[in-house]
């Protein structure tokens, strides 16, 4: 590259817009129309991805008859035939209230035990030497991508040997297993890129390993525990697999996974039900998404993308 | 209910206590011995309570399922290889590998082409936090939910399936999206697409951050246009963030379960490895045969391991 580095023009340049090497970015009706591909490019993919979802929110507020009759689409137009219906039918008779309480019993234990184990191993990993040090850590990096496939059945034995199988114990157990790997890695890594002069700085002053964890490391990483959260969150809100295996499909205990997975098998043509169930289910997860989304992105890469 | 309203409330509140208790407690029991052993001490203190869990619900039982392989369906008896041989004699071997081979290509070209693309535009835009939140948002459905959703994408009749409608406006009658196959696995592929891109394009969208816009307005000062700009500069500086998002694409295709499950079970030639192991230790409670199946997996995704293994030390290295 040999063209010479371009001074950053001052916020007060944008005046002078007409000096700027760039004729695109001068008034903004010629830097919009420049753009303009950009922006139907764009909107018209973030509006395709939208249609699965909307269809979905449509169609479980409308009536049955209609969702076996009409597509989604055509509910948009007058006459406005919504109801509530599905929803009330969903939570009461197909027992999703239970399973929504039920997935709630599953997660919040199986997000807070592995975050709190994980951080303890991370800052070891980070902040303290030993040996075989590297080793070890080589081996969570490797367990990362370790299928879960293939540690399911022994588990199972296991937990049938001890008698839990089919509890929620089992569960929280089995999802603080498989969730150690990523946790540990995440906060590994994000621990890492924290200032080593706040620790030896904090260590002077006489601090413990326990104060500088407390009170140094886990404050300043609140971005990458809320990362953490989410992801756990709603990876063990969403999954079906270990549920299944460990939970089993008892109305008292299945959350709600294995109850809409259920309802597929049994009411596979009731779409109307079947919609409002899928929402019912979807609801928290966005909620959790989007209150705290603004850490997601920073406590992901906790500057480990470095371009 | 009341049971275990407590029993929740006791994990929550004692499971962090005994933790920290743990920390603290093995941090003044440390007071009683020599200084320069407590710090040799302390780290294993730390790692003990992950390490367990990591040992005891993966590495045990991954050795433990290798060794399942080679027993009969109730792990009772050695017969060797022959689960091996059986499972790549069988009729269905052959079409699952394929399906796998299929999602690792198509999944991956999708969500990584799609995921660098909408970073893109998304990167020249002022709302550009609203449309990635919008893409990202199918991350946050459950993989049950999501394949209602699609299974109502791909309804039969024109007037409540989407996509017919969709192409019934060009003049296109209805199709069978989710009975023939390779058709079947692909509109799978789409679907699970659907949902990862927006977390290739969370990746990818920071590693374009990470790129100095003064190396890109030097390009363009050259004469370079916007396309050349992006393969010539853009693309070879995105290439770590590129790889790491394709091998965890990769490993996702390698181990898809839940979608299949749900839109066809496996049913119509679109049976994947997992879903496989799932069939073979439920339908047909062959342990024998579904260690089996998850061996091949790991087998398979084992290079992919070695491959991130380096790639961290290499980033290591540069740190």
């Amino acid at each position: 590259m040999t063209a010479p580095v371009v001074p950053q023009a001052a916020p007060s340049a944008d005046f002078e817009a007409g000096a700027r090497p760039r004729a695109a970015s001068g008034n903004p009706v010629t830097r919009f129309i420049s753009k303009t591909p950009v922006h139907v490019a764009l909107i018209a993919i973030c509006l395709v991805w939208m249609v699965p979802t909307i269809a979905l929110l449509i169609s479980s507020f409308r009536e049955a008859q209609d969702v076996s009759s009409t597509g989604w689409w055509t509910a948009v137009s007058p006459p406005f035939d919504f109801t509530a219906e599905n929803y009330e039918r969903v939570l009461t008779t197909n027992n999703l209230g239970q399973s929504f309480v039920n997935s709630l019993f599953v997660t919040i234990p199986a997000t807070v035990i592995p975050i709190m184990v994980a951080a303890f191993a991370a800052y070891a990993f980070a902040w303290m030497s030993f040996p075989g040090r590297d080793v070890l850590f080589l081996l969570i990096v490797g367990l990362l991508v370790v299928p879960l496939q293939s540690a399911l059945i022994p588990i199972l034995q296991l937990f049938v040997g001890l008698d839990i199988n089919n509890t929620f114990l089992a569960i929280w157990l089995a999802h603080t297993g498989f969730g150690l790997p990523f946790a540990i890695y995440l906060l590994r890594n994000f621990f890492g890129a924290l200032p080593r002069e706040m620790f030896e700085s904090a260590y002077i002053d006489g601090a413990s390993p326990v104060t500088a964890f407390f009170r140094l490391a886990l404050p300043t990483s609140v971005p990458a525990l809320a990362a953490l959260a989410i992801f756990q969150f709603m990876w063990v809100w969403n999954d079906l697999l270990i549920a299944f295996l460990y939970l089993g499909g008892t109305p008292d205990v299945a959350p709600l996974t294995v109850t809409i997975a259920n309802m597929v098998g049994s009411l596979g043509q009731a779409q109307h039900l079947l919609t409002a169930a899928a929402f019912v289910s979807m609801a928290l997860p966005l909620v959790v998404f989007f209150s705290l989304q603004r850490y997601f992105v920073r406590g992901i890469l906790g500057g480990s993308v470095k371009g | 209910m009341d049971n275990r309203f407590v029993m929740a409330a006791i994990v929550l509140i004692g499971v962090p206590l005994v933790i920290v208790a743990y920390i603290v407690l093995t941090e003044r029991a440390l007071r009683l011995v020599r200084p320069n052993s407590r710090d040799r001490i302390r780290p294993w203190l730390w790692l003990l309570p992950a390490l367990s869990f990591v040992s005891v619900f993966l590495i045990y039982p991954t050795v433990r399922t290798v060794i399942l392989s080679f027993m009969d369906r109730r792990s009772e008896n050695f017969i060797g290889v022959d689960n091996y041989v059986n499972f790549f004699g069988g009729s269905g071997a052959v079409q699952v590998l394929i399906n796998n081979l299929l999602w690792i290509v198509f999944f991956t070209l999708l969500t990584v082409t799609f995921g660098l693309l909408i970073a893109v535009l998304a990167d020249r835009v002022r709302y550009e936090s609203v449309a990635k939140a919008l893409i990202f948002l199918p991350m946050a459905i459950s993989f049950v939910a999501a394949g209602i959703i699609w299974r109502f994408m791909f309804d039969l009749p024109a007037e409540t399936g989407t996509l017919n409608a969709a192409i019934g406006t060009v003049g296109i009658g209805p199709q069978t999206w989710l009975l023939d196959w390779p058709r079947n696995s692909f509109m799978i592929i789409i679907a699970a697409a659907w949902i990862w891109t927006g977390f290739c394009m969370v990746i990818l969208s920071a590693g374009l951050k990470g790129i100095s816009t003064e190396l890109l307005e030097a390009a363009r000062m050259d004469g370079a246009n916007e396309f050349q700009t992006f393969f010539r500069v853009t693309l070879p500086l995105l290439a770590p963030t590129v790889a790491v998002v394709t091998t965890t694409m990769i490993i996702f295709a390698l181990k898809v379960f839940d979608l299949v499950y749900v839109m066809t079970g496996g049913r119509f030639d679109t049976d994947v490895l997992a879903n496989r192991m799932f069939s073979e230790m439920f339908t047909r409670r062959d342990y024998g045969m579904a260690a089996t199946v998850a061996v091949i997996l790991l087998a398979l995704i084992v290079p992919i391991m070695l491959f991130n293994i380096r790639r961290f030390r290499e980033q290591e290295a540069i740190r």
